[in-house]
C-alpha cells in the first residue's frame, strides 16, 4: 500500500499540466474570474480542444474511442483539471448517454451517435424527471405509442438541464401502462429540433438559466432511436444513475475550493485580525477540510484498493452523499466569509438572456458569485438520486435491509 | 498509488482472526478481564509464539517479518473487533517503536523479548496535571553518578500491572512545560520505590497510577538523547494514535454490524425494525462512519513517513475524525438497541465503552482540531 505515483505517472502528470498550461483558452479564464455564465460555444470550445488531443472520454473503451489510461492515470487527469480549473465537461453525453449506447445500443446506434457525442457536435439533454416523477423516477408518465415503425410521444419532462442548447434528448419514456412501473419503461434517443417539442426555462434561485421544462406533444420518433428492448429501459436507466454517481465526489475541486475560501479568509478583516484567525471559522474550514480528507482517501480507496476495476458499486452513493455535503459547506463558508457583499445581485456581464450588465458589480471579485453558487449549489444534494435516496441504495445494496 | 494489501499482510489479518474467533467470544473474555489477573496470559504467549504476531512490525534482522505501521493497523483493527485488552499497543506499538527509532543495545536486548511475548511494556506518560500535552510533566530523573534518581506520579498507565518493564517520560532539565528538558528512559517494572495502585478502566482493561519514589535508575535505561526526547516522544506517540485510530475502526465495525443484526431480529409494532426508515438512514450514516475511520486510519498509516508537521497534521485528522465517529456510532447503537444496549448483558454496550474510552485516547477531537489548526490554518 503507498500513496506515491510512480515515475510513468509523474510524467504522465506533467504531460496533463503542461497540456492544459498550453491549451487552456485565456478567453474563457477571463470568464470564470469575472464570475460570468458560460455560454454553450465556451463549453464546447474546451471540449473540442481535449477532442482533438483525444482526452474527451478517459472512462470510455479504447474501441469506441476512450484513452485505455489506468485509473491512476485517469484520477490524475481529473486532478489536474480541477486544479486548473477548467471548465467541466457537461455529462450528459460523455458520461451518461454515452456508455449507455456503447453498453446497450445497436451497431448502427453506436455508429451514429458515439462520434458526434466524441466530436461535440451533439449536444445532449437527459430527460428523465417529471412534475410527478422525481425520487420515484419510475413513476413517469410521458408515454411513448406505438404507430408503425414510430413511437409518438406525449407528456413533459422538467429539470432538463441545457436543454436550451441541446441537439437530442435521452428519454425515459412509458411504453406499458399495465406492467409494473420499472417494467413498463423505454429509453428513446429524441431530436430536440423534432415537431411538438417545446422548451420553457425555469430560472433558479442564484438567477441561472440552468435547468427547464421540456413539453412533448405528438412527437414522433423512429423506433431505430430506441436504446435496449422495448419496456427495458429501467435497466438503463439504473445502468446511467450508477455512472453519473461516479466521479460526483468532487475530491478535486473541492480541495480547490477550500484553497479559496482560505484566501479570502486571509484577505477579510474580523475585528484587527484576519477573519481566518477566528476561532470559530477556522474551527469550521478545518473541520470542513478534514472530512474531505476522510472523502478523498475514501475514493482512492474504491479507486485503487481490492476492489478497483470492478465498475461503480452502490457505495459510490457514500461518494455521492458525503461529496455533495461538503461541496454544499464550502458554498456556506464563503458566503459567511464574503459579509455585507454577499447582497448585492450581480446577473453577468453583456447581453444574456436574464438581461446581464457591462457594470462593474459591487463589492470585492470574490463575492460576486457568493451568494448565488451558495443557493446553486443546494442542488448538489437533490440531484443524481438525493441523498435521501443514496442512503436508500445503501440501506437496501449494501446492509441488506 | 496502491491501496490494496499484500499477500502477507492478508495472511496476518486472517490468521489473527481466525484465532480470536476461537479463543477470544464475547463470554470468555468477560470471564478473564473479571478474573483477578484481569486477562488470559495463555493467549498473550500464543499470539507470539503459536501465531508469531508479535514480531509482525519488526524488521526481519530484528527477528520480525519486516513489517511497520501497517501491520501495526491491521492487528490492532483486528483486537479491536474482539475489545481485546492484551497489551498489543504499549508493548509492540509504542516500546516496540520507541526502540526501533533508538536502535542500539537497547534495542538488541528487549525486541527478542518483546518479539517471543516474554516481556509487556506500559507507557507511562500521562500526569493528572498534563491532560494531552506530552512536555507538561512533573515528573523528573535527577542524575545520580552513572545512573538517574526517578520521582513522581504518573497516571492511568494501562497495563501497568501486567507490565515487565515501563516506559517513562520525564524531566531532566527546564520548566514543567517547556519542550526542551524532556528525556525518555526505559526501566524495569519492579524496581526499589516503584509504587502502584492498580485498578480495573471501564473499557475491561487494566491500568495503574504509578509512584515513583526516588528510583533508582541505570544509566543504560535512557532511550535517545538526554533532555531531547520530545520529537522522538511525538513521533511514537503519533504512530500510537493511528494505531488507536484502526483499533477504532474495529470497534466501530462490530457496533454498526451488531446493531444491524439486532434491529433484523428485533420486532416492534409486528415488524423488524429494521424497516424503519429512520433507522435505516441512522444505520447508513454509522456505516459512512465506518467506511471513513477506515479510509482516515490508511491515511494516517501512508503520511506517518512525511516530514514532521505533515505526519502531525495528518494524525491529527485521522484522530479528530474517528474520534467524532466512534461517539457518533457508539451512541447511535445504544440507542438504536433501546433499553438492553444500556445494561452489560450484551457486547454491545462494552464496544460503546472502548470505543468511548478511544475517543480521548492521546486527544479528543478538540485537542486534534487545535493541533491541525496550529500547522495548517496559520493567518
Amino acid at each position: 500500500m503507498d500513496m506515491e505515483f510512480s515515475p510513468e505517472d509523474l510524467a504522465f502528470q506533467k504531460e496533463v499540466r503542461d497540456f492544459i498550461a498550453e491549451n487552456y483558452p485565456d478567453h474563457l479564464r477571463g470568464k470564470q474570474d469575472e464570475g460570468e455564465e458560460l455560454s454553450k460555444e465556451d463549453y464546447l470550445a474546451w471540449h473540442k480542444i481535449l477532442y482533438k488531443k483525444g482526452w474527451v472520454a478517459p472512462a470510455w473503451p479504447v474501441e469506441y474511442g476512450g484513452t485505455g489510461w489506468t485509473p491512476t492515470q485517469r484520477f490524475i487527469f481529473s486532478e489536474e483539471i480541477a486544479r486548473a480549473d477548467c471548465v467541466r465537461l457537461l455529462p450528459f453525453g460523455l458520461a451518461m448517454v454515452g456508455p449507455v449506447i456503447y453498453t446497450f445500443g445497436t451497431p448502427e446506434q453506436k455508429a451514429r451517435f458515439l462520434p458526434r457525442i466524441l466530436s461535440g457536435e451533439d449536444w445532449w439533454c437527459q430527460g428523465y424527471s417529471e412534475p410527478g416523477a422525481g425520487s420515484d423516477l419510475a413513476s413517469l408518465r410521458t408515454a411513448a405509442v406505438r404507430d408503425g415503425d414510430h413511437y409518438v410521444v406525449n407528456g413533459q419532462k422538467t429539470w432538463t438541464t441545457m436543454a436550451q442548447h441541446a441537439d437530442w434528448g435521452f428519454f425515459l419514456v412509458r411504453t406499458d401502462k399495465d406492467a409494473k412501473p420499472q417494467e413498463g419503461i423505454s429509453f428513446l434517443l429524441i431530436d430536440m429540433k423534432s415537431p411538438g417539442i417545446t422548451v420553457r426555462p425555469i430560472i433558479t434561485l442564484g438567477g441561472e438559466h440552468e435547468v427547464n421544462e421540456v413539453f412533448l406533444e405528438d412527437v414522433r420518433v423512429p423506433v431505430e432511436q430506441r436504446v435496449y428492448e422495448e419496456n427495458k429501459g429501467w435497466t438503463c436507466a439504473k445502468f446511467l444513475l450508477a455512472h453519473e454517481r461516479t466521479g460526483i465526489a468532487g475530491v478535486a475541486s473541492s480541495k480547490r475550493g477550500v484553497e479559496r475560501v482560505k484566501a479570502i479568509a486571509r484577505t477579510e478583516l474580523d475585528g484587527d485580525r484576519p477573519l481566518i484567525a477566528n476561532p470559530f471559522f477556522k474551527r469550521k474550514l478545518a473541520e470542513l477540510e478534514i472530512d474531505l480528507t476522510a472523502l478523498e482517501f475514501t475514493e482512492l480507496r474504491s479507486l485503487a484498493g481490492p476492489n478497483a476495476g470492478k465498475g461503480p458499486g452502490p457505495e459510490s452513493s457514500l461518494l455521492k452523499i458525503k461529496g455533495s455535503e461538503i461541496q454544499q459547506r464550502l458554498t456556506e463558508l464563503t458566503l459567511e466569509a464574503v459579509g455585507h457583499y454577499g447582497a448585492p445581485y450581480f446577473r453577468g456581464f453583456g447581453a444574456n438572456d436574464l438581461g446581464g450588465d457591462n457594470e462593474h458589480p459591487i463589492g470585492p471579485d470574490y463575492a460576486h458569485r457568493a451568494a448565488p453558487t451558495y443557493f446553486n449549489m443546494r442542488k448538489t444534494t437533490i440531484y443524481g438520486g438525493s441523498n435521501e435516496i443514496q442512503r436508500g441504495i445503501i440501506a437496501k445494496m449494501v446492509l441488506g435491509l | 498509488m496502491d491501496f490494496t494489501y499484500t499477500e502477507t499482510q492478508d495472511m496476518i489479518r486472517d490468521t489473527l482472526s481466525r484465532f480470536l474467533a476461537d479463543t477470544y467470544d464475547f463470554e470468555t473474555r468477560q470471564k478473564f478481564i473479571n478474573s483477578d489477573a484481569g486477562r488470559d496470559p495463555a493467549i498473550w504467549t500464543a499470539l507470539a509464539q503459536e501465531l508469531g504476531m508479535l514480531g509482525a512490525s519488526f524488521s526481519e534482522e530484528q527477528g520480525g517479518l519486516g513489517g511497520g505501521a501497517l501491520e501495526n493497523a491491521i492487528i490492532m483493527e483486528e483486537l479491536g473487533k474482539v475489545l481485546a485488552v492484551e497489551p498489543y499497543l504499549p508493548t509492540v506499538v509504542i516500546a516496540g517503536g520507541a526502540l526501533k527509532a533508538v536502535g542500539g543495545a537497547q534495542a538488541k536486548a528487549l525486541i527478542p523479548d518483546i518479539i517471543a511475548g516474554g516481556a509487556i511494556v506500559a507507557f507511562a506518560y500521562a500526569e493528572p496535571q498534563g491532560r494531552y500535552d506530552l512536555a507538561n510533566l512533573r515528573t523528573t530523573a535527577k542524575k545520580d553518578g552513572a545512573g538517574y534518581v526517578l520521582s513522581g506520579h504518573k497516571g492511568v498507565v494501562y497495563a501497568a500491572p501486567w507490565a515487565t518493564h515501563l516506559l517513562v517520560t520525564a524531566r531532566t532539565g527546564g520548566g514543567q512545560r517547556d519542550r526542551d528538558g524532556v528525556s525518555l528512559f526505559l526501566i524495569d517494572a519492579n524496581l526499589p520505590g516503584i509504587v502502584r495502585r492498580d485498578y480495573p478502566t471501564v473499557d475491561g482493561s487494566r491500568a495503574s497510577e504509578i509512584y515513583f519514589e526516588n528510583v533508582a535508575i541505570p544509566g543504560d535505561a535512557l532511550l535517545g538523547g538526554e533532555g531531547a526526547a520530545l520529537p522522538l516522544i511525538e513521533r511514537i506517540v503519533d504512530e500510537a494514535t493511528v494505531a488507536v485510530c484502526a483499533e477504532a475502526t474495529g470497534v466501530m465495525q462490530k457496533l454498526h454490524e451488531g446493531t444491524l443484526e439486532y434491529t433484523q431480529q428485533r420486532k416492534q409494532f409486528g415488524v423488524p425494525i429494521a424497516k424503519f426508515q429512520v433507522l435505516q438512514h441512522r444505520m447508513v450514516d454509522m456505516f459512512m462512519e465506518v467506511e471513513q475511520a477506515r479510509s482516515m486510519t490508511i491515511m494516517g498509516v501512508l503520511k506517518l513517513d512525511l516530514p514532521e508537521n505533515e505526519r502531525m497534521a495528518a494524525v491529527s485528522a485521522a484522530k479528530a475524525k474517528i474520534s467524532r465517529g466512534a461517539k457518533f456510532v457508539g451512541q447511535n447503537a445504544i440507542q438504536t438497541h433501546g433499553g438492553i444496549g444500556i445494561t452489560q448483558e450484551l457486547a454491545i454496550g462494552h464496544y460503546f465503552k472502548r470505543a468511548t474510552m478511544i475517543e480521548g485516547q492521546f486527544g479528543s477531537a478538540d485537542h486534534h482540531l487545535d493541533r491541525y489548526e496550529r500547522l495548517t490554518l496559520a493567518d
